[in-house]
């Protein structure tokens, strides 16, 4: 569990890094080492599915921010020039609620099933027969396709939706 | 954004690109014997073709002509996956029920109707990242003409 | 129960992206931010010790599995994740090629 903790100090402190710094290229690659920190711990934690996708579309994401940084201005961002006044009162009001959200989510979460120790009450109707009621050797496939396939039937539904919005935006207008 | 990179870019590019995308399609036919599955594949067979466009410029490759071809395999993935479903609720009496032969388990060409699935979901994934990718990276904007 | 609070904190990082930074950029990853907090908070979720991958080899193995459902739930999320994102930044290359700049106190100014 060594590995975790460490992991989990990086991850936190480049998060800082990439919401604190002045210049737009580096907070998108500080966002990178981010994602990648996630997919190892989806190593560490026996979530090899969960590894493949994080890290492919982790690098898809910084691709997209970076095209979006060259494209428009490769100078760093307009705000930094000291401390000004319009940013105090949501700066204090977050303090707040967060302090607050931190020691509500302390009660929430000892609620949950300790760390290590799941109720499997489903999953294990689902570990028992899923290879002979479905014939597939990966269980969590078998579960997103067979079991629980109206969800990617939505699933799918929305990834359309967000391409067909983005090529609606970004469209060509043309001048004639 | 238009041009390409220098010729050492351009020569790996070349050599890779090809084994990026087998290996996509590995990930996406084994869907139900190993992790990864539709969506990890569709966006590794998209990431091939990202990188040669990145390595050789847009306008060489001729981005009208990617657009048209993009929407078309999006549309077909789509609908293919939809077709799927509803056999089950033609063929059988609810919908998506898995119908076709399951086989014997842990052999490539077994279990039901996930292995169209994982094909329909990797094209439909991958069309529409590659999209996405030539509207947001590719295109001149409007400030540029 | 560490694992779970460190999760809180990264997604109180991104909220603190969009609710005080004046760059739009900065919000979109703070947006990023919050959505890998709660996908990592899922797979934290579903860990049992000393178990192996979902995964079946040969059929007549021991199954001593971690949970397999927060993974099938996350897996689809992270995909919708990358696809709000590309839609967030489509919205902000037009933004800036109507009002040249990413700050939202000038962009609040010029209206019409």
């Amino acid at each position: 569990m060594l590995e975790l903790y460490l992991l989990i100090l990086a991850m936190l402190a480049s998060a800082l890094v990439a919401v604190e710094t002045k210049d737009l290229l580096a907070s998108a690659i500080s966002m990178g080492l981010v994602g990648f920190a996630v997919a190892i711990m989806f190593v560490l934690v026996q979530a090899p599915d969960l590894a493949i996708v994080q890290i492919v579309v982790e690098i898809l994401s910084v691709i997209f921010f970076a095209a979006v940084i060259f494209r428009t201005t490769h100078f760093d961002t307009t705000v930094g020039k000291g401390i000004d006044r319009e940013v105090v009162f949501p700066a204090v009001s977050f303090f707040i609620f967060g302090t607050l959200f931190f020691i509500l989510s302390l009660y929430a979460l000892n609620d949950l099933p300790r760390f290590g120790e799941p109720i499997m009450k489903v999953a294990n109707t689902y570990i028992r027969e899923g290879l002979e009621r479905t014939g597939a050797g990966n269980l969590v496939a078998a579960i997103i396709l067979d079991y629980r396939g109206y969800d990617t039937l939505g699933e799918a539904t929305v990834l359309f939706t967000a391409v067909l919005g983005v090529l609606v935006v970004l469209r060509k207008v043309g001048r004639r | 954004m238009g041009k390409g990179m220098t010729v050492i870019v351009k020569t790996i590019a070349r050599l890779i690109a090809g084994f990026i995308f087998l290996y996509g399609l590995y990930i996406v036919l084994h869907g139900h014997l190993t992790p990864g599955g539709g969506f990890a594949g569709g966006v590794i067979i998209a990431g091939s073709f990202i990188l040669l466009i990145l390595a050789f410029g847009a306008q060489e490759m001729g981005e009208k002509m990617l657009y048209r071809f993009t929407a078309v395999f999006e549309s077909l993935g789509a609908l293919s996956f939809l077709l799927l479903a509803l056999l089950g609720l033609i063929a059988g009496f609810y919908f998506f029920l898995n119908l076709f032969p399951k086989g014997t388990p842990l052999h490539l060409i077994s279990s039901g109707i996930i292995l169209p699935a994982n094909i329909a979901i990797g094209v439909k994934v991958g069309a529409g990242l590659l999209a996405v990718f030539l509207a947001l990276a590719a295109t001149k904007f409007l400030m540029e003409e | 129960m560490v694992l779970f609070l460190a999760c809180i904190l990264l997604f109180l990082i991104g909220l603190y992206a969009i609710v005080t930074k004046r760059n739009l950029i900065k919000i979109a990853i703070g947006f990023c931010m919050m959505e890998y907090a709660v996908n990592l908070l899922f797979a934290f979720i579903g860990f049992k010790k000393d178990a192996l991958a979902p995964i079946i080899i040969r059929v007549s193995q021991e199954r001593n599995f971690v949970d397999p459902i927060p993974q099938a739930l996350v897996l689809t999320s992270i995909v919708i994740g990358l696809a709000t994102t590309a839609l967030l930044l489509s919205l902000i290359i037009r933004l800036y090629e109507r009002y040249k700049t990413f700050d939202i106190k000038e962009i609040r100014k010029l209206r019409g």
